[in-house]
């Protein structure tokens, strides 16, 4: 659905270039939900505007959708579907009249436009809000109607900029099940940008990472936290603790086993079938595990491992 | 043909939302009301002295009123384009396969549309106030009007989609509006003026529509400065959506 060959866009600004994007390759597949996670100012938003065939990139190509980004740029514009992260709405324009005047700029007959508005306004909840203003709507009813106006025209490759940026809790889970209906429903290729690590491992088939313009890691959510250190189970015991670290040490798929008093933590591959192993040997041993838990990496380690920083501790204000 | 279609579509969509809000409407048309009825009856004793040209005070003043309006009425337009910036409507827009042309002359269409339903208005009043027009000089002046209004609604459409801030737009516009207004002749004749400000004046394209304009009002419609001021109106127009079409194509924009 995407094939990305050596993209790059760089800014010309009065202190000199700027690299946004550093010619990055990847490829997205027909029903993935892609995640492109990193913080502000990696490049996300510059990556996804290229695209979408906002910006023109500096170097490099890719083909979207099937058609050549920088040949046929109007093709592109056709099968996608985009949805910006600060919304796009008139707060004056009923939820209808943006529904379907967005739909017909896309070639759609006014009868055609009002029945798909219909759907989606079920399909996202928004069912009697037709004739609301989108100023008079919630911020969660708001991001709903941005994603139904980036679907009016059936696309077959969606891109969602930070969706869910300002949203509460709630809002935020029932916008994730929406999302997941793209795909499901809609049989909707999605790419998401993010910088909410919850987000990604939630809603994303795979991750791509970016930092400085540069993709650094790219996976399922699983094999990019398998990749960098495993699972740690940690068994709290009752009995000789030098020997349950021994037999814990000497189980496959233990990397390492460690003993602080009575607590040993064994770093695994795969936390949850390593742990009912353990209690087994351990018990056999005669050792009593009085308590037991599982810790999952998670994608902020991976960015911690990856980049050198936290995610969140590379979080600051600014642009893309 | 799929521009025009597409041109519709923005025009409905951007005359929709104006109607919502019809106070913009009569707002435009206080200040040349307030004119025709406060500062028009002045001229009346003017239009005796010796300067003045051919016509009574209202034929001479009501054209400057108009294109006055016209200024007004389409410069300002820019600022509604930066506030759909910020919604985010603009890039909704830009981003389907419809054409920029399209985005700007469904804008354009829909400033125009009004801007002539305005003048015409105007003109009644005026008529009720002692004006004496000839309906092919109300047509003639009300088309001047038309392309007086593509040609500033897309320079200013094109200098709001470059700077995106009203708070830069402003300078901009009153910097290009208070010039031309006042070497165009529109409150009163240049033919009033000293030798060297009515020279001046000649090197301003608003001028020469004014004097159009006026001729138009006289029904005088085989006159150069009527022909003059056409070709400058056109001109004007075409320049102005030359400018803001390349500014929507500019992927930066």
């Amino acid at each position: 659905m995407i094939e990305a060959r050596g993209l790059a866009r760089t800014f010309q600004t009065r202190t000199g270039p700027v690299e946004a994007v550093r010619g990055v390759d990847f490829h997205v597949a027909a029903g993935e939900i892609v995640g492109f996670l990193g913080p502000n100012g990696a490049g996300k938003t510059t990556t996804q505007r290229m695209l979408s065939t906002l910006l023109s990139p500096t170097a490099g190509t890719a083909i979207v959708a099937g058609c050549d980004l920088r040949k046929d740029p109007v093709g592109v514009r056709r099968q996608i579907g985009y949805v910006a992260q600060g919304g796009a709405t008139n707060p004056m324009a009923t939820v209808d009249e943006e529904l379907v005047t967005q739909a017909r700029l896309y070639g759609m007959t006014r009868h055609a436009a009002e029945a798909r508005a219909k759907v989606l306004r079920t399909e996202l909840d928004l069912p009697d809000l037709g004739q609301r203003q989108a100023g008079k709507l919630s911020g969660g009813q708001r991001r709903r109607l941005d994603i139904a106006l980036g679907l009016m025209h059936t696309p077959t490759l969606v891109f969602l900029d930070e969706p869910s940026t300002g949203l509460d809790p709630h809002s935020r889970a029932n916008l994730w099940t929406h999302i997941r209906g793209l795909r499901d429903r809609e049989r909707a290729t999605v790419f998401l940008t993010t910088h909410y690590l919850d987000e990604a491992d939630a809603l994303c088939d795979r991750i791509l990472i970016i930092d400085h313009g540069t993709i650094v890691a790219h996976g399922t959510p699983a094999e990019l936290k398998r990749r960098i250190s495993g699972e740690v189970v940690t068994l709290t015991i009752e009995g000789d603790g030098e020997k349950a670290r021994d037999l814990v040490a000497a189980q496959a798929g233990v990397r390492d086993a460690q003993l602080a008093g009575n607590v040993v933590r064994a770093t695994v591959d795969h936390g949850d079938a390593a742990a009912l192993a353990l209690m087994r040997l351990l018990d056999g041993a005669d050792i009593l595990v009085a308590a037991l838990s599982v810790a999952h990496p998670t994608l902020d380690d991976v960015f911690l491992t990856m980049t050198g920083r936290s995610l969140r501790d590379a979080d600051a204000p600014g642009g893309n | 043909m799929r521009t025009l279609r597409e041109a519709m579509i923005v025009f409905r969509y951007q005359s929709t939302l104006l109607l919502r809000e019809p106070v913009w409407i009569i707002m435009g048309l206080v200040q040349p009301l307030l004119y025709l009825a406060l500062f028009g009856p002045l001229l009346e004793p003017l239009s005796k002295s010796s300067g003045f040209p051919p016509g009574d005070a209202w034929q001479v003043f009501v054209p400057g009123l108009l294109i006055q309006l016209a200024i007004f009425g389409s410069m300002f337009v820019g600022f509604g384009l930066i506030a759909e910036i910020r919604y985010g409507v603009v890039e909704r827009m830009r981003v389907s396969p419809a054409s920029r042309f399209a985005l700007l002359l469904g804008r354009v269409m829909r400033d125009t549309l009004m801007l002539i339903a305005q003048a015409t208005l105007l003109v009644l009043v005026a008529v009720a106030f002692g004006l004496r027009v000839p309906l092919a000089g109300a047509l003639v002046i009300l088309a001047i009007v038309a392309m007086l209004g593509v040609a500033l609604s897309s320079f200013s459409y094109a200098a709001g989609m470059v700077l995106k801030s009203e708070d830069a737009l402003a300078p901009l516009l009153n910097m290009i509006s208070v010039p031309v207004l006042l070497l165009s002749g529109i409150l009163l004749p240049m033919t009033l003026a000293p030798r060297w400000l009515y020279d001046l004046s000649r090197a301003n394209p608003f001028s020469h529509v004014v004097d159009a304009a006026r001729a138009a009002f006289l029904d005088d419609l085989t006159l150069a400065s009527l022909l003059a001021g056409l070709l400058s109106a056109a001109g004007l127009a075409a320049v102005g959506l030359f400018i803001a079409t390349r500014t929507f194509q500019r992927e930066t924009a």
